[in-house]
């Protein structure tokens, strides 16, 4: 009672509630992802096959990144393209 | 049969190393013989709070590479007769931990000890698993604190999935220690409680021990808390928890604040 009388007298909230709460949103969260495959890795590997079959890429070259939102998340792919002088050509001829 | 007990966190600076002192002390002051194993490979640290880093001539990788049979790394505690000490290696890298070479020699101290104390490095790469990985229980030593907690549900998970038993389809038997608690802080809601960590964690608690001088004081000279002052409050939480592991009920102690002549009087003013 008094330790409650004492934090309203000071105006400080208890920050453990702050943390607990964020502690079980976050574990709920991480306890989802453990022990399925590396998401973003699979993604990768597949859009980097596909983009393959039609462009020469330099693999090191594809970042695939996963950002997280509250509402939406966005998955953003980028990927560089050389640019082919000979298959230029070819394309003009 | 003998058991292994692996000491781990994830996170560092939780109290792993002063847990596996106390309690592999404590259990051998009961008569069961005991040995504590440093698995934090260039980072060894468990001979210096047990005291004998003079002592260490052979270690844990020596063994695991067949340069040195157990008995010769072995260090024998000169205040008890059960404790023994087998050291990391300060100089060898870990991955000469090989998972054939660990279990093998996890098999000859099961043959051996009662208690088999693994004390895991922090971090979940390869001396970590390898602490864990023929572990028959685990005690996960936790402050309160979220990083802390974060951490220990992640080492939990390794638990339930990394181990040989776990493989085997059966259960690590697992235990939180509480660490570092400061009644104080607590009271102000300024800490995670007993009660949260525990919904956090779903599993169930070994002890508490509270912060205390006594632990540093420990580790300064040399020799585990539950022996520098058995009478002090880390060293009754420790020695309560050492009895549980063996299977006894025993009464929990949550630590309270210790009130001073002046906070009781500005208590009973502000009352």
């Amino acid at each position: 009672m008094s330790m409650g009388l004492l934090r309203l007298l000071r105006g400080n909230k208890a920050s453990a509630p702050v943390a607990r709460e964020r502690l079980q949103i976050l574990l709920a969260h991480e306890r989802g992802l453990r022990g399925q495959p590396d998401l973003l890795g699979v993604l990768r590997e597949e859009i980097l096959a596909v983009v393959s079959r039609h462009v020469t890429l330099d693999p090191t070259k594809v970042i695939v990144r996963l950002e997280r939102g509250d509402e939406v998340s966005t998955l953003e792919v980028d990927i560089e393209v050389p640019n082919d002088f000979e298959r230029r050509k070819a394309a003009v001829a | 049969m003998a058991k292994v007990l692996v000491v781990t966190s994830g996170k560092g600076g939780v109290g792993k190393t002063t847990t596996t002192a106390a309690l592999g002390a404590a259990l051998a002051q009961r008569g069961d013989k005991v040995a504590v194993v440093d698995f934090d490979v260039g980072l060894r640290n468990l001979d210096l709070v047990m005291g004998a880093e003079r002592r260490v001539v052979f270690d844990l990788i020596n063994v695991v590479q067949g340069v040195a049979k157990l008995p010769q790394a072995l260090i024998k505690d000169k205040r008890l007769e059960n404790l023994w000490l087998l050291p990391a290696s300060q100089t060898r890298d870990k991955d000469a931990l090989t998972e054939e070479g660990v279990g093998k020699v996890i098999d000859d101290l099961r043959s051996r000890f009662d208690w088999v104390i693994c004390d895991s490095p922090a971090g979940i790469e390869r001396g970590a698993s390898m602490a864990m990985r023929f572990a028959d229980e685990a005690v996960i030593v936790t402050n309160p604190e979220v990083s802390s907690v974060r951490d220990s549900d992640r080492i939990i998970g390794m638990l339930d999935s990394k181990t040989v038993r776990a493989e085997k389809g059966e259960r690590v038997e697992k235990h939180i220690l509480i660490t570092r608690y400061d009644p104080s802080r607590a009271a102000r809601g300024e800490m995670l409680t007993i009660e949260d960590i525990l919904e956090i964690l779903a599993t169930p608690l070994l002890g508490i021990i509270p912060e205390s001088q006594d632990v540093l004081r420990a580790s300064n000279v040399g020799t585990p808390v539950t022996l520098s002052n058995a009478e002090g409050a880390p060293a009754r939480a420790y020695i309560d928890a050492a009895r549980r592991l063996c299977g006894e009920t025993v009464a929990m102690q949550v630590p309270t604040e210790r009130k001073g002549f002046m906070d009781r009087l500005l208590r009973r003013r502000a009352a």
